[in-house]
């Protein structure tokens, strides 16, 4: 369990966290959502007592990081940089680590088997592909069978087998009974792998929710309508909190009514109705639409829409 | 958060101990042996002790024919056995700053501090081993520079039962172990390989020939309180005149190494990792 009150951190004049209170609970993955610079790594830092809050405070089964007896037991972490000497090899690497809570070489080789390094253990860990070093990450947040992972983009660089690897292996940690907080830049990827989310966006908490909620709530609602009578179609369905896009002539993309509405409507008018899609947005586009105006980088006005969305939601939007 | 109450997997529970100081020395102890760099760096400095022990013997012995008066009246075959602390510290240096400049340039400083978020039994043991590991390889080679050099120096050379004989050879091992301390202390403190290599010479190195330039008045009560000139006061058998004795110089150079390790200990608490 982590619980962040009010946590700030300030690097001179940059805002990085910005008055963050949650609770990541036990039991479940909570995925940790933001655009570039949101502020994720910062919280992962200072959740493990690297950086030190300006002001706020975050705990860990109640405690303070540095507090903390057997700090691996409570919290395993693999963060953002890789935390590895490059001319050491992965099996003196973890029997450091290990030795510091007193934890024995053969729960060192079990990790290593748990993550598939042993045909490398012996070799310097400068020369390991990004996907090694990352299992040889998470074998030494694994270490010390800790109550709670925190992981910091821990998909990054792995192949599909190994996303799947992670994505399964969390969710058995969670199965558990321990806190996972892992954060990500693939909203498809947490969608797949977390129950509940926390974004943020510019340091500020955006949502704390169940991802389903967060996907519902997010949600446009944008229903695809094709019809020989689009533009009667269209006329008839205008109204204040409705908004209308015509992408090509008979294909319509209508938000704020469903799609039972539309056909009603459809109905009462007498026209002929060949597609009528509700379409719910992805996790990419509640996402998107969440952080639209936290993003920290923007790419260009294109990347507002995000890349999952098409055109016509684009044009949707400006009507609206 | 229902599965929360769901009865742990059969799997045997990891046996975890407190983190301690005793905990943290083993640690080190194993990151101190597992790089190559290191061993090789240690044995450059042995090397260099010895080796330089042999050849200054042998080249003073070979033209002892053709030196000045004052040359031979300067001549202490003690010291010369010894000349290779020179290059010793070089060595003992840079390693004692790249063992903590290493982890910052690598990131293995997050999972060392994720490990031990205390921190400060990092430094200790960090220090506390790399001082035994050099005072017991420099005091060995130091020994048998000096029986090396008096062998080649043949005839000009000394004995183990000459007056200060052992006061020089220990006092070199305790010289580079304070500079290896120091090292460590700079490398905590700076972070960065080239920043921390640059100020730990710069200080032993070059500070006392910038020194030269200040007014002589000011020399003597400047110059001498310098790190490497406190240092070589505790090894020469034949110190210059203007020098501290071996035990003010001693006190000196550890005053040096407390303070900086202090530094060291204040930075490291409150700056992130
Ligand atoms: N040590 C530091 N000194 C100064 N600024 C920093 C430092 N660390 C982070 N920042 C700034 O704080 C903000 C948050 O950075 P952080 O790395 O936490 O974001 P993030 O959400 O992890 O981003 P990403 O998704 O790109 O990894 C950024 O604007 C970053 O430039
Ligand atoms: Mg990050």
């Amino acid at each position: 369990m982590i619980q962040a009150r009010r946590l700030t951190k300030r690097y001179g004049e940059k805002v990085a966290v910005d008055d963050l209170t949650f609770d990541v609970q036990p039991g479940m993955v909570t995925g940790f959502l933001g655009p570039n610079g949101a502020g994720k790594s910062t919280t992962m830092r200072m959740i493990t007592g690297l950086d030190a809050p300006t002001s706020g405070s975050v705990t860990v089964d109640g405690k303070p990081y540095a507090e903390l007896v057997k700090p691996m037991q409570a919290v395993g972490a693999l963060l953002e940089a890789r935390a590895v000497h490059t001319s050491r090899s992965a099996y003196n690497h973890l029997r450091a680590l290990a030795a510091t809570h007193g934890i024995s070489r053969s729960r060192v080789d079990d990790v290593i088997d748990m993550v598939g390094l042993q045909e490398v253990a012996r070799k310097r860990a400068g020369g390991f592909s990004l996907g090694m070093g990352q299992r040889l990450g998470i074998a030494s947040a694994l270490l010390a069978d800790p109550r709670t992972l925190i992981l910091d983009e821990p998909v990054n660089g792995l192949d599909p087998e190994g996303i799947r690897w992670i994505r399964d292996l969390l969710k058995e940690l969670a199965a558990e009974g321990r806190t996972v907080f892992v954060s990500s830049h693939l909203m498809s990827e947490m969608a797949l792998t977390a129950e509940h989310v926390i974004v943020i966006g510019r340091g500020r908490l955006m949502a704390d929710m169940a991802m389903t909620d967060l996907i519902a709530q997010a949600s446009t609602n944008v229903v695809t309508v094709r019809s020989p009578q689009a533009a009667e179609l269209a006329a008839a369905l205008a109204g204040p909190d409705v908004s209308v896009a015509t992408e090509q002539p008979g294909l319509l993309e209508v938000t704020g009514l469903t799609a039972p509405q539309i056909g009603e409507h459809a109905r009462r008018l007498g026209l002929v109705l060949h597609e009528l899609t509700p379409r719910q947005a992805s996790l990419e586009e509640a996402f998107m639409e969440m952080t639209r105006d936290q993003v920290e980088y923007h790419a260009h006005s294109a990347a507002d829409a995000g890349p999952a969305t098409t055109d016509s939601d684009v044009s949707s939007r400006s009507l609206a | 958060m229902t599965s929360n109450t769901l009865p742990r997997p059969a799997v045997p529970a990891v046996q975890v101990s407190p983190v301690s100081q005793r905990r943290v020395l083993r640690s080190e102890w194993i990151k101190l042996r597992s790089l190559r760099s290191t061993a090789l760096t240690l044995l450059a400095a042995v090397v260099a002790m010895i080796a330089l022990g042999m050849l200054v013997g042998w080249a003073t012995n070979a033209h002892w024919a053709s030196m000045r008066p004052e040359e031979r009246a300067g001549f202490n075959p003690i010291d010369r056995s010894l000349a290779g602390v020179n290059l010793a510290q070089l060595a003992i240096g840079v390693l004692g700053v790249l063992l903590i400049t290493g982890e910052y340039a690598t990131g293995m400083v997050r999972a060392t501090f994720a490990a031990v978020p205390r921190r400060l039994p990092v430094l200790w043991a960090k220090a506390g081993l790399y001082a035994v590991v050099t005072f017991v390889l420099m005091l060995v080679s130091a020994f048998l520079a000096f029986l090396v050099g008096q062998h080649f120096l043949a005839s000009h050379g000394t004995t183990l039962s000459a007056p200060h004989a052992w006061r020089a050879i220990v006092g070199v091992a305790v010289y580079l172990t304070l500079v290896g301390v120091l090292a460590v202390a700079f490398g905590f403190l700076i972070r960065s390989t080239a920043g921390g290599i640059a100020t730990l010479f710069g200080l032993l190195l070059v500070l006392p020939g910038i020194g030269q330039l200040l007014p002589s008045s000011w020399q003597v009560h400047t110059l001498p309180y310098l790190p490497s000139n406190a240092g070589s006061s505790i090894f020469s058998a034949h110190p210059d005149p203007t020098a501290l004795s071996a035990g003010t110089g001693l006190l000196v150079l550890c005053i040096w190494v407390v303070v900086a390790l202090a530094a060291a200990a204040v930075v490291l608490k409150r700056r992130d990792a």
